[in-house]
């Protein structure tokens, strides 16, 4: 200690033994702030919905739109995407990268399948004259849907990113990280969806 | 869907040669700033400092040098802004008995509108987010924040926000509509132009900035603070920042998703704020205030933050009542969100619903009025020393309680149905940003430029500055009030009545007074840095009560060379009582991130795109916006962002640190 230390005053205010603080360790934290405020996003996207949501313009309605069968079919490609995400991660956690980057892929196929289905919706409204412009009801649902199907295509492209990284880097340290930052993501779009599930199409029904 | 107009290119979209503003006011500016921009990129040239600034600042991931970046687009931004309300006064003392004035209604609205938002986005915002990066990471104990990187971009992602706006000033044209542009008269039906398109991309890219700096100071703060320091030994500036990145990361969405929403009317020709097909405009309002409001706090509160650090310092004591203190700015911060209605008790929403709203605005003040009595009892019987940042804070004080009362006074309902949008209520948001944000500003620079620079301001040109500066503002904005109790609306152009004309003279001399409060501070600034050799200072010149003052003036790099310890608020008082030595021996590497070009390039690929999308050239847009994506991917690639300062570096620096003490003592 220095020499005109007093009583170990020096070592009881400063840390004189202090190691590296692992890296990253404040990254799930940092991302979960990102994600509520993502969240508050898709709050005001539903508020807009619940405002505008019945001024048809005189145009159609969701039950004149809504086909629920093939809704049904999306809602299972995403939960399923989350099931098979899950699966990544229990394998990531074994250190298996082979079966890790089989679980993600597979997630990329759902992701890609609830994408394709929610595209041809949309061309089939936009092709029955019930496109963004035609009702501040269509503007804010197409906005709403739009912008977690957004939200989706970034994900996929982020796992697309993340499977190479993996692929070149293996299962160390920052990959995990950032694979579970991508599951946090993938499961937050899920809870949206149940949300647009049940708010737009399902209530969309009984109005 | 939106038409394009009849000279629309593939190349060039909506640019063409009738871009260039037809206002030789604009092209006397333009000449100005193009001869001040070659002489400073000449002189830099010259100088050789290209590579200097690229290497030391530009992709700098420290966040003091980010901090001062900051504060430096702010004072830049912050003349812009001034200009344009120097312009405004003198339109309205000129256009009477008449007159016109100088400004035609196009050019003025434009005017009003872009002194709205760069005072609020681009030099309030800025200075907020410049001192709290500055100085949080130091106060808590810290070698920098949580994700360095994303600090470095969020600080361009802010300035290619303000470099749109400053484009709109020679390339086409500012929004017309207001600092927050309200529909419908932002709507493609009503404003055609690029003006709102410059509006909204400038505040969506520098949003981007914003939200992402909030998330890493939150988690900075609670993450990263030194050993011991528990929740109620944190500094209250350190407090305040917290309260204010919440705000900012609990707000800033809301305002990404209104803007995304118009810009989809004004894109796309959706329908959720036109008049007809369902859509609704005061949708818009609310949803725009629910930021709005939050907004002021998010600028205000940093800065009673840093007015309760210069007091407890100047007055040699420490703050009283810390713990009302911190209660009161989690008050505010919850508070803060259940008032934006008082924005428009006139939409009609009815009388339980504007009562609620105005008992709630009211109730805020109660908080607020407990920090002030706070920030009084902890000058009662101090020994107050009058230096530059407890003038600024007693001026606050004076100032603060007059905008506050008259805050109260528009929050009664049947009250603001009267002064609503009229001068009275300029005069009192004036009367508080002015009085608080920009006074605090004052005040923090004064604080903490001898901790940046190692050296300390001049008094005698920041005291000029000073009387300036406050004599300037009762001059500038209490006629205003008078105008308002008489009627007068904001945003007018010219006027009839000659009986208000000396009003506006009044108003038009404090201006003046307030300019010259700027040139004798940029003198001070100026004159300081003549001089610093005469007015070096050790790392703790105020005699001051927090971990910051406990490393060197300027800091190291690293900030601290061991991380502190800390027992008890205010940290480093403690230790100065207790006598502690800092150690002197058995240096350890330090782990610290490396600097990176990324940020800066990302935010200029952003600035093309955001000009692309104005202009709707949609080949550039697309390139540039996959542009982006790409970049920020392979950035992903790149694992190897850190290294070690050896404990050679260390010690050496550490022990010039010790020579200087020795030679100062």
């Amino acid at each position: 200690m220095t020499a005109n230390d007093k009583g170990g005053l020096t070592a009881r205010y400063f840390d004189l033994h202090e190691h590296d603080h692992p890296e990253g360790g404040s990254t799930m934290l940092g991302f979960w702030i990102y994600l509520m405020s993502d969240c508050l996003i898709f709050a005001m996207l539903f508020a807009a919905y619940g405002v505008l949501g019945g001024n048809y313009a005189a145009g159609p309605g969701p039950k004149d739109l809504f086909d629920l069968k093939l809704i049904a079919l999306n809602t299972a490609m995403l939960l399923f995407s989350s099931i098979t995400y899950g699966f990544a991660m229990l394998e990531m956690e074994k250190n298996k990268v082979g079966s890790t980057q089989m679980w993600l892929f597979i997630t990329l196929l759902f992701g890609g399948a609830f994408l394709s289905i929610e595209l041809y919706e949309f061309s089939h409204l936009i092709h029955e004259g019930a496109g963004p412009q035609r009702s501040a009801f269509l503007s804010a649902f197409f906005t709403l849907v739009g912008t977690h199907g957004l939200h989706v295509t970034f994900g996929s492209i982020w796992l697309i990113t993340l499977m190479v990284q993996v692929a070149r880097k293996g299962l160390i340290q920052s990959n995990k990280r950032r694979l579970m930052c991508l599951s946090l993501f993938w499961h937050f779009l899920d809870v949206i969806w149940i949300g647009v599930f049940t708010f737009v199409y399902l209530m969309g029904m009984l109005r | 869907m939106t038409s394009e107009p009849e000279h629309w290119t593939f190349l060039l979209g909506r640019l063409g040669p009738n871009a260039i503003p037809n206002e030789p006011i604009v092209w006397v500016t333009f000449a100005a700033v193009a001869l001040g921009g070659v002489a400073v990129l000449g002189a830099l040239t010259y100088f050789r400092l290209w590579g200097y600034l690229w290497k030391e600042w530009f992709t700098s991931v420290d966040h003091k040098k980010i901090g001062i970046m900051y504060m430096i687009l702010g004072l830049i931004m912050f003349m812009r802004g001034f200009a344009d309300a120097i312009m405004m006064r003198l339109q309205q003392v000129m256009a009477f008995g008449g007159s016109e004035g100088y400004l035609n209604s196009h050019h003025y609205d434009q005017i009003f509108t872009a002194h709205g938002v760069i005072m609020i986005f681009f030099a309030a915002m800025p200075f907020v987010t410049g001192i709290m990066n500055y100085v949080v990471p130091l106060q808590i104990g810290a070698r920098d924040v949580s994700f360095p990187f994303l600090n470095n971009f969020s600080f361009w992602m802010t300035a290619s926000g303000a470099v749109l706006v400053m484009i709109s000033l020679f390339v086409g044209e500012f929004s017309p509509a207001g600092w927050l542009g309200y529909p419908p008269v932002s709507s493609f039906a009503y404003s055609p132009g690029v003006g709102v398109d410059y509006y909204i991309w400038a505040l969506q890219i520098a949003g981007v900035g914003t939200t992402l700096s909030g998330i890493n100071l939150v988690a900075t703060i609670v993450k990263m603070r030194a050993p011991g320091m528990s929740w109620m030994k944190m500094p209250v500036f350190t407090w305040t920042s917290l309260c204010t990145n919440i705000l900012i990361v609990a707000t800033f969405p809301v305002l990404t998703a209104v803007l995304a929403l118009l810009s989809l009317d004004r894109y796309v020709g959706t329908n959720f704020f036109t008049n007809d097909f369902g859509g609704s405009p005061m949708m818009y309002v609310n949803l725009i205030w629910i930021w709005g409001h939050p907004e002021v706090y998010i600028l205000i509160l940093p800065l009673f933050g840093v007015f309760s650090e210069v007091t407890s310092t100047f007055c040699g004591k420490r703050l009283f009542g810390y713990t009302s203190m911190v209660y009161a700015t989690a008050a505010i911060m919850v508070l803060s969100y259940i008032v934006w209605l008082h924005h428009f008790f006139t939409m009609g929403a009815g009388a339980s619903v504007n009562s609620f709203f105005g008992i709630t605005t009211m109730i805020i003040a109660i908080p607020t009025g407990a920090k002030l009595f706070n920030w009084l009892f902890t000058m009662y019987r101090g020994r107050i020393r009058f230096e530059l940042p407890m003038m600024w804070t007693v001026a606050f004080m004076l100032t603060f309680t007059v905008g506050g009362m008259t805050g109260v006074l528009l929050a009664v309902p049947p009250a603001d149905f009267v002064l609503h949008n009229s001068l009275f209520l300029i005069a009192h948001f004036h009367n508080v940003i002015i009085g608080g944000v920009v006074f605090g500003t004052f005040a923090a620079i004064n604080f903490w430029w001898p901790k940046a620079f190692g050296f300390r301001l001049d008094p005698f040109w920041g005291k000029v500055s000073f009387w300036c500066w406050t004599v300037g503002f009762w001059f500038a904005f209490m006629p205003l009030y008078v105008l308002g109790l008489m009627g007068v609306t904001r945003r007018m152009r010219v006027f009839d009545d000659p009986s208000l004309q000396i009003w506006f003279a009044i108003a038009g001399f404090g201006a003046l007074l307030i300019a010259a409060g700027i040139g004798a501070m940029v003198l001070q600034y100026a004159v300081s840095i003549i001089n610093r050799d005469k007015l070096r200072v050790d790392g703790d010149p105020w005699d001051a009560r927090t971990l910051e003052w406990s490393t060197t003036s300027p800091p190291p790099e690293y900030n601290f060379a061991f991380t502190p310890v800390v027992h008890d608020l205010d940290a480093w008082a403690e230790m100065k009582k207790e006598g502690v030595q800092l150690p002197s021996e058995g240096f350890r590497p330090i782990h610290m991130p490396k600097n990176t070009g990324t940020g800066i390039i990302l935010a200029g690929i952003a600035t093309v795109c955001g000009f692309a999308l104005i202009w709707h050239i949609w080949w550039l847009a697309a390139v540039s916006f996959v542009g982006m994506i790409g970049t920020a991917i392979f950035h992903t690639f790149n694992y190897n962002r850190d290294y070690h300062i050896p404990a050679e570096t260390v010690a050496a620096t550490e022990a010039e640190r010790i020579r200087l003490a020795a030679a100062g003592a």
